[in-house]
């Protein structure tokens, strides 16, 4: 008796081994992951604007029906990567993904401040090779580093009511996403 | 003979343990740092590089992509303030205020994230086309059969949920109360 009791406890602790394993384990394995439902859609450093969600088709779960939604879908091999998103009237923001789905940085609108949201996207070490002494930092552009090579930029503009939707869409074909050359 | 068969025990009860523990907490949102008031939840570490793993492995299973914490926040609500499940069968009223916000969007999915389906393609409001009384308060019917004022037909389904999203609010991480972020009360009214 005490001996199963004994097998049983330790299948107990090997039980939560096995249950933190997963869990940790578990997004590096995913497959239909944001990054993957996205990728027969959206080119490598282009931007593609995503269809209206309606309840049979939708690419990703919880997307708000509200918005008109782009993404770009990066790979910073080739270099870091040059951002230009107009705002709309209404509202605009863009969210950064790593490839793995978690959100490192939003910003909108007003916090960008101007009529243009423009940003340069690069890995830490991309960064630390940039020259000190470059334009590019005394300019006051904004400079954001991926934790990851590969990851998705969403791009929203708000439509506050279905009518306006169009406009929201209109807004985000002028945006671009491409490699610095 | 009698180690082997308590080996094989020992592992049965691991991975039946381990497995049923890592589908249950991805499947019923066990993520760290919520933020609950009333009958609504929300997840503001899930949008930051702060993400808990379990929060990190349900996105990653779902497909979901969490709203940036630059952007927003979205509170989730499955059942109404008592605690009883939200039925698309029955009636129900968001009414009260909403916490400071540029604007809000409401939206009702099923419990995959899919939208509702409905004949009306009407899946949820935002703050500025909803009518309000004098007061700036509003309410919000939803129901399977049009109801006067603003109605977010529920199309008869079983289960579902609402979420709240508020757009460039000083609402996140550091907010505890409902002091700092009055939501709206949802109640239960007849069913059909």
């Amino acid at each position: 008796m005490i001996r199963w009791l004994l097998w049983l406890l330790g299948g107990l602790v090997l039980g939560g081994i096995v249950h933190l394993a997963t869990v940790l384990l578990l997004p590096r394995t995913a497959t239909q992951d944001a990054y993957a439902r996205l990728a027969a859609t959206a080119p490598v450093n282009g931007i593609v604007p995503l269809p209206a969600p309606t309840p049979d088709e939708a690419l990703l779960p919880f997307m708000d029906p509200a918005f008109a939604t782009a993404v770009c879908r990066y790979d910073l091999a080739s270099g870091p990567l040059q951002l230009r998103v107009p705002v709309s009237q209404a509202y605009t923001s863009v969210s950064f993904y790593a490839r793995s789905g978690v959100a490192y940085y939003a910003i909108n609108d007003r916090a960008a401040g101007r009529r243009i949201i423009e940003l340069d996207l690069m890995t830490t070490q991309q960064r630390a090779e940039l020259p000190d002494d470059e334009e590019i930092t005394a300019a006051d552009r904004l400079i954001v580093e991926s934790p990851t090579p590969t990851g998705l930029i969403l791009i929203r503009t708000f439509g506050p009511e279905p009518g306006l939707m169009p406009m929201a869409r209109r807004a985000l074909a002028s945006a671009q996403c491409r490699t610095q050359s | 003979m009698r180690l082997l068969i308590g080996l094989l025990f020992s592992f049965a009860v691991a991975a039946i343990v381990g497995l049923g523990l890592t589908q249950f907490a991805l499947t019923r949102g066990t993520a760290f740092g919520a933020i609950t008031i009333g009958a609504w939840t929300a997840w503001p570490k899930t949008g930051t590089s702060d993400i808990d793993p379990y929060a990190r492995a349900a996105i990653a299973r779902s497909g979901e992509l969490p709203i940036g914490s630059g952007d927003g926040v979205a509170f989730f609500a499955s059942t109404d303030d008592t605690g009883r499940p939200l039925d698309g069968r029955c009636m129900v009223t968001i009414a009260g205020t909403t916490p400071a916000a540029r604007f809000w969007t409401l939206t009702l999915y099923d419990l995959d994230g899919r939208l509702v389906p409905n004949a009306a393609d009407r899946y949820g409001f935002t703050s500025q086309e909803i009518s309000r009384r004098a007061d700036g308060t509003f309410g919000i019917v939803l129901a399977p059969r049009a109801r006067p004022g603003n109605w977010l037909p529920t199309g008869g389904i079983d289960r579902y949920v609402v979420v709240l999203r508020l757009y460039d609010t000083p609402v996140g991480v550091a907010t505890r109360t409902a002091k700092d972020a009055p939501m709206p009360a949802v109640t239960a009214g007849a069913c059909a």
